[in-house]
């Protein structure tokens, strides 16, 4: 069974329509970023996979509704929907005793031991605590929860370096079984390049780019062009050109390493630069449907 | 065989007897101790009052006034001797539908506030049972909590009196024959069940509608409808019904008790009529209404986040 499927998925506020007709399939076991610039819907798509916002078209999430059985639902999904949600009146201490009675898959034990880790005191109340250590709390909490699905909405926004590093390490290390589910959407994209399974470029409501990680290494390769040769790496079609200091960098599609070898320095591109190349040929068709 | 492997295999059986979900009412009785960690004022506030109270009885009852009135006022002695139990009870009583009516104005205004129905939206608690526990608060919880500190107040008062007139060598019997202790309690519990828990209700659940409703502001949205229908009325038809019909809820003027003039509900000449109360069409309009008010509430929670 797919963990999330969606087909012909919408929705609009008033005017602005914030999901124009997304398919989506992913499967268990996979970690999927969903990566695009802000307003280009990504946070409304994951809301209305949380049952937080109504939609139109089909969607289910682990085989149910989300939007009629939120409730039964987030028994086997868990989301951090960007920082500082917890309530700032509570203790941490509270959190757990509430989430250990109403969350039947919660082991308090564990949430207790991964905040023996950090400097967070049970008998602190959250809004004491720092930005980051918020943060480290609420993923705690999650971690300690037996969930088939995680979401996670920009969960690093606003924290020191130091904060994102240790939110993914742990997140791979202590709670990723390859059974469970992540879906994750953030602007940082180079932090979770070497974590993602797959990938998802969204802009203006739609899906503009999808490929698992695998396939992204095996189509796309980037080559440092020498001056001299950059007519016959043009012959070749790549599907972006930039300049940098002493040459150009070209990056192709679908075009054989070997031939690509003899142009220059061969390489696979980063997710930042493939994301700016389709990024780059929307806004041109936009520009060319406009004139 | 290991403690490890040990271990592993009780906790996957752990795992499988595991309950897939929570029955319904352990999931009421967290939303409901969620409440009272966030607000509370719900017993702060009760406590204060009665402190206060507390204490001006006890400056009166050393400064002799009940003492004095006891004597003068002998051909009706248990009213005088029940008198200041009774302002007692009526200040809590008050104390009480204050503390409601604040509560519901912020009950589901500040989880949209401060972002956290983010955080209670990720766990596997529907919108009913939150929105039905924050009404708990004031049809049960606020309710049997001021009755309890009333009975304890008065406790206090009666042992205290008692002790001041025995330190002063008088008798206490007339305090204690005059004062039927066990039936003012009983009335008092009535009284709060009736005329402050279900006769206000459709008020409480209005407030907690508009409390999920605006944006901000939301004790104006909540009052200026009521001020609006109420000057509609009046200048239309001249006349107040509307006005004295929702102070009426809010104060708690029940058709409750059979009593000709009491201010306060424990007099000698009072009898309950639970008979009429529970046959009164206002009572079970009020609570459709408060039904109404709910229903609309628990849907308006699943459109609503963070503002």
């Amino acid at each position: 069974m797919a963990c999330i499927e969606a087909r012909g998925l919408r929705k609009t506020f008033g005017a602005t329509t914030a999901l124009d007709g997304v398919d989506l399939r992913v499967e268990e076991g996979r970690i999927l970023g969903i990566i695009g610039p802000n307003g280009a819907g990504k946070t409304t798509a994951l809301n209305a996979m949380l049952g937080l916002t109504a939609y139109e078209g089909e969607l289910r999430v682990l085989g149910r509704d989300p939007w009629s059985e939120r409730d039964q639902l987030m028994r086997d999904v868990c989301f951090i929907s960007d920082v500082a949600v917890l309530p700032r009146w509570a203790r941490v201490s509270q959190l757990l005793e509430y989430i250990a009675g109403v969350h039947p898959r919660f082991d308090r034990a564990k949430a207790e031991a991964f905040l023996a880790k950090t400097s967070i005191q049970l008998a602190n109340k959250v809004r004491n605590l720092s930005k980051g250590m918020v943060t480290q709390l609420h993923l705690a909490l999650v971690m300690a929860i037996d969930a088939r699905l995680l979401v996670l909405d920009e969960p690093t926004l606003g924290l020191d370096i130091l904060y994102r590093k240790q939110f993914y390490d742990s997140l791979l290390n202590d709670y990723f079984d390859r059974s469970r589910t992540i879906v994750v959407t953030t602007h940082q994209v180079e932090e979770i390049e070497h974590v993602l399974t797959d990938l998802i470029f969204m802009n203006r409501g739609r899906i503009v780019f999808q490929s698992s990680m695998d396939d992204f290494e095996l189509r796309y390769l980037e080559v440092m062009v020498h001056p001299e040769k950059a007519a016959a790496a043009r012959a070749l079609k790549p599907v972006q050109e930039r300049q940098v200091f002493g040459g150009s960098i070209l990056l192709f599609d679908g075009v054989d390493r070997q031939q690509l070898a003899g142009l220059g320095e061969v390489r696979s591109p980063s997710i930042a630069d493939l994301f700016v190349a389709v990024m780059g040929a929307q806004s041109g068709q936009a520009q060319g449907a406009g004139r | 065989m290991s403690t490890g492997s040990n271990a592993m295999s009780e906790s996957l059986q752990a795992q499988s007897v595991a309950p897939v979900a929570f029955p319904a009412t352990r999931t009421f009785y967290w939303s409901v101790r969620r409440e009272l960690w966030e607000n509370r004022s719900i017993y702060i506030a009760p406590l204060a009052v009665a402190a206060v109270a507390l204490f001006a009885f006890s400056v009166s009852a050393i400064a002799g006034i009940w003492e004095k009135a006891l004597r003068l006022n002998l051909t009706h002695p248990s009213e005088a001797v029940a008198q200041p139990y009774d302002i007692a009870a009526g200040l809590m009583m008050l104390t009480c539908i204050v503390v409601s009516v604040f509560y519901c104005v912020d009950a589901l205004h500040s989880e949209r506030r401060d972002r956290s129905i983010l955080f209670w939206k990720s766990l596997p608690v529907s919108d009913l049972t939150t929105v039905l526990a924050k009404v708990s608060i004031c049809l049960v919880v606020l309710p049997l909590l001021t009755f309890a500190i009333i009975v304890a107040m008065q406790s206090i008062m009666l042992l205290l009196s008692s002790l001041i007139l025995l330190v002063r060598g008088q008798s206490v019997a007339a305090l204690w024959t005059e004062l039927s202790f066990f039936r003012m309690s009983m009335l008092t519990l009535y009284h709060i069940l009736t005329a402050h828990a279900l006769w206000p209700l459709p008020i409480y659940c209005w407030l907690l509608l508009v409390s999920g409703w605006a944006r901000r502001a939301t004790f104006l949205w909540a009052v200026l409808p009521l001020v609006a229908i109420g000057g509609v009325e009046l200048i239309v038809f001249h006349t107040w019904h509307f006005a004295a019909l929702v102070g009426s809820r809010l104060i708690g003027d029940a058709p409750a008790f059979d009593s000709p003039d009491n201010m306060f509900p424990s007099g000698p000449m009072t009898h309950i009529a639970a008979g009429t109360f529970l046959s009164s069409p206002g009572l079970w309009i009020g609570l459709v209404v408060a039904a109404a008010f709910i229903a609309a509430a628990v849907r308006l929670r699943r459109y609503q986040g963070p503002i």
